[in-house]
């Protein structure tokens, strides 16, 4: 038993890299692919400075030796440096927003799942009752409403009319918290819908109407038999939820001037900074087929029949 | 009660001393929005505004410019020019210091100017030293530029790629030696910070030779104009980098005198590919084009913020004359010989021209562009498509000129010089996007480059104009203007045609001092 699950997960991971791979192949011909250079600017540069920028980014020799090139370096852990910003190697780039992505990202999703639970699960309590629309419809909302309106708008309250918080930034907690509440909302909105659905489920289902009848309190009732019954779908969601806060932190990290990864790869696409692309590409990888087997993981470790 | 009176007066005390303390902490560091992220701080390599920005409160040139933008000595100090305006010599000031306290050597600045030059360091904007022929050192503290030809060259010494970067931590650190740890510069302050996407902190450089009056300047990365607006109005920026598009007379009322709205020595044009096309082969379509346009209407409802309708390629700040204009004065007269043109060209309402505009994907750029389709459709009935593309692939693509029509141009000049204008048309210029290719142009501005007399020089360049005006190969449009928010509690900001406002003119506003250095006006211990 022990060995079949060692090689399945073995397998998984075999299946990582593959992917992993192959989605850095991929993006390493598509950038080349697409038209306009690093070096194409309103002014061009001269011929002989084009010449001396190609040799040092390697852009003069022919492709597949720039791929062997970058391959070698990715083993080596340097990613070479920004084509946009000269002064900075890839990875310090990466290094120093990294940790504000996953900061403001963290923040995000915890609570997106902590306020989903208790939103979703009392939505439920109220099945149909007022409490329940008021909370339905501002879930509703909060799932329409795009982050880039959002975000504006949280912005000329909070720091324009009344003046809590700061507009924008890093460095101090204040300026972390519209983002982090810019980021968490549509989430939230989702996971408390899904929160709810799930609980409303586990409410009718056999499991439940067996353990009331033995009597159990409340309490229990809610905490040892919905609340695992909840938790599957939600941890299903999970790896869609962090995606879709990998893509959204683009829109706030721009919004709120924060120095995180989202920001890199939008920029980095449109400047044509190959390598910063590469290793924005290369971070976001790793970490989404990391989650996704963890979740996959996780999964089956609740859930018996997944196995 | 004396009790009571005490711990009223220590309440009091408290209060006051407590906001005295949150006045200077918010007045220790001025901050200022500054655009996308500088792409590098070594000042060799820079082109961008944001990093240039930046390098002026870091480095300073042989020659400086003061708040207004006037040339003034700077880390020469004086100058002497030969009669014939190929030498120009420069004697160092005495006091110059490296921000780490060392003095500043001729030869350290003549390595600096050295590696500017060099290919290897690919400095995009090494043209403009390309009239440099040598540089040496007559005498201690003496500089000598020999050059290929008459030329003023102050303005250029007051850009980035002229400022003396330290060679010798070039070598050391390579690529490494703008990080704040290894920052050594002459300038009135020193890089402290600096966090990628978000902000660098400068610090006072205390070996400067007149020390700023701000302690601390920490620059924001405000890609997003109307992002930096709100942070402007929150109070977290003290001066903005610019100002979004909005109704000029609703920001006026808003803001009154913190609104800095002035000439830049810009011009957004439309230039038209002259290498294919039916645009290419005609004259008198080009000029209908010109025509059908309501400048006055463009800079009034699409762009809004007092930029000047450009009838020619040079802006008004400049001081060349006006160019004799041939256009009919009523908006009537300009459409009707609009119409007439566009006929002879063998265009009618039954056969219109079908074109095509192209601009890099931007709001304000649309807007513009749709506004120019409408006047050509209104006036002539011409079928125009727009085009949207990215940066890159419209930047390559205009350059290439393969499949190009019309398509939007602009241009900043880094020095207040005609030329810097001029000669993107020139026939080998890589700027010179339209492919217009005129010998005797070339040969005008051969001989203003030429001449060391300035009256000459300025008729030369107007009967250039004239010649690259008559031919519509661009349409100007509209000069550009600068803009920005400055907080009432900052004084010293002066507009100036290039834009340019170090930090050291800066200072905050005198009642703010006074009030935090003599507290004696107000007595807080006063029953």
């Amino acid at each position: 038993m022990k060995s079949a699950h060692g090689r399945q997960l073995a397998g998984r991971l075999l299946e990582a890299l593959l992917t992993l791979w192959l989605l850095l192949s991929l993006c390493f011909v598509l950038l080349r692919l697409a038209p306009g250079g690093p070096f194409d600017a309103e002014r061009s540069v001269p011929d002989e400075v084009l010449v001396a920028l190609n040799a040092q980014y390697h852009l003069d020799q022919p492709i597949w030796q720039q791929y062997l090139h970058w391959l070698g370096e990715l083993a080596r852990g340097d990613l070479g440096p920004s084509f946009q910003y000269p002064d900075h190697r890839v990875t310090t780039l990466l290094a120093e927003a990294l940790p504000v992505t996953v900061m403001t990202g963290g923040a995000a999703l915890l609570m997106a799942v902590l306020g989903g639970l208790g939103i979703g699960m009392l939505s439920a309590h109220h099945h149909g009752g007022r409490l329940d629309r008021i909370l339905m419809s501002i879930s509703g909302l909060g799932l329409a409403l795009p982050k880039y309106v959002v975000a504006p708008l949280m912005v000329l309250l909070f720091a324009v009319w009344l003046r809590w918080l700061p507009a924008a930034g890093w460095g101090e907690p204040a300026q972390w918290v519209l983002p982090v509440l810019a980021l968490s909302l549509p989430n939230l909105a989702a996971s408390s819908r899904l929160v709810r659905a799930a609980t409303l489920d586990a409410l009718h289902s056999d499991a439940l109407r067996a353990a009331r009848a033995r009597g159990l309190s409340t309490h229990r009732l809610w905490l040892a038999h919905i609340l695992p019954l909840v938790a599957l779908p939600l941890l299903a969601w999970l790896s869609p939820a962090m995606i879709n806060l990998v893509s959204g932190s683009a829109v706030v990290e721009q919004i709120f001037s924060l120095p995180g990864m989202g920001r890199y790869f939008v920029q980095g696409a449109l400047n044509r900074d190959y390598t910063l692309v590469m290793g924005v590409v290369a971070v976001v990888g790793v970490a989404i087929v990391l989650i996704n087997t963890l979740v996959d993981v996780l999964r089956a470790w609740i859930d018996p029949r997944l196995r | 009660m004396a009790s009571v009176r005490f711990r009223r007066r220590l309440l009091i005390s408290c209060v006051w001393l407590f906001s005295l303390a949150c006045a200077a902490s918010e007045h220790a560091v001025l901050e200022r929005g500054n655009g996308p992220e500088p792409s590098t701080l070594d000042a060799h390599r820079c082109q961008e505004v944001s990093c240039a920005n930046i390098l002026r409160d870091l480095y300073e040139g042989l020659v400086s410019e003061d708040a207004s933008g006037n040339l003034i000595p700077g880390l020469a100090a004086r100058w002497q020019v030969s009669a014939n305006q190929r030498e120009w010599t420069f004697w160092l000031r005495e006091d110059a210091r490296w921000s780490d306290g060392s003095p500043i050597t001729a030869q350290q600045v003549i390595a600096s100017f050295s590696r500017a030059s060099d290919p290897a360091t690919m400095a995009p904007l090494v043209s403009v030293l390309k009239d440099i022929r040598a540089v040496d050192s007559p005498a201690d503290g003496a500089i000598r530029f020999h050059l290929h030809r008459p030329l003023d060259l102050l303005p250029r010494l007051s850009l980035p790629i002229a400022f003396p970067v330290r060679v010798d931590l070039v070598e050391r650190w390579g690529a490494q030696h703008t990080q704040a740890q290894h920052w050594v510069g002459n300038g009135a302050y020193v890089l402290q910070e600096w966090t990628p996407q978000s902000s660098l902190r400068l610090r006072r450089n205390p070996h400067f030779h007149s020390p700023a009056t701000i302690d601390e300047v920490r620059y924001h990365v405000t890609e997003d104009a109307a992002a930096e607006y709100k942070r402007f109005l929150a109070g977290d920026l003290h001066l903005t980098e610019t100002v979004p598009p909005a109704r000029l007379v609703e920001l006026q009322t808003r803001h009154g005198d913190t609104l800095h709205i002035s000439p830049y020595l810009g011009v957004f044009f439309l230039g038209i590919n002259l290498r294919q096309g039916p645009l290419a082969k005609s004259l008198p379509l080009r000029q209908a084009l010109s025509l059908a346009i309501d400048r006055e209407r463009l800079v009034n409802t699409i762009t809004g913020l007092g930029e000047l309708p450009a009838e020619r390629l040079l802006p008004l700040a400049l001081g060349l004359p006006l160019p004799t204009s041939t256009e009919p004065a009523s908006a009537r007269h300009r459409e009707a010989r609009a119409r007439a043109l566009y006929a002879e060209a063998g265009f009618s309402s039954a056969s219109p021209l079908q074109i095509e505009l192209r601009f890099n994907t931007s709001t304000p750029h649309r807007r513009m562009a749709l506004a120019v389709a409408a006047m050509w459709r209104e006036v002539l009935g011409v079928r125009t498509r727009l085009r949207n593309e990215e940066w890159k692939v419209f930047v390559q693509n205009r350059r290439q000129g393969r499949v190009t029509e019309v398509f939007r141009g602009g241009w900043i000049a880094d020095m207040a010089d005609p030329a810097s204008f001029l000669d993107l048309f020139r026939r080998d210029s890589e700027l010179n996007w339209s492919g217009w290719r005129d010998g005797e142009y070339d040969r005008l501005l051969d001989a203003a480059q030429a001449s060391s007399d300035a009256a000459q020089r300025a008729d030369l360049q107007g009967a250039a104009e004239r010649r690259l005006l008559a031919a519509q190969a661009i349409l100007p449009l509209y000069f550009y203007t600068s803009k920005h928010l400055v907080s009432p509690e900052v004084e010293g900001f002066e507009a100036n045609p290039l834009d340019r406002h170090p930090s050291r003119f800066l200072r905050w506003l005198d009642e703010w001092d006074s009030a935090a250095q003599s507290p004696s006006t107000t007595s807080p211990g006063a029953p």
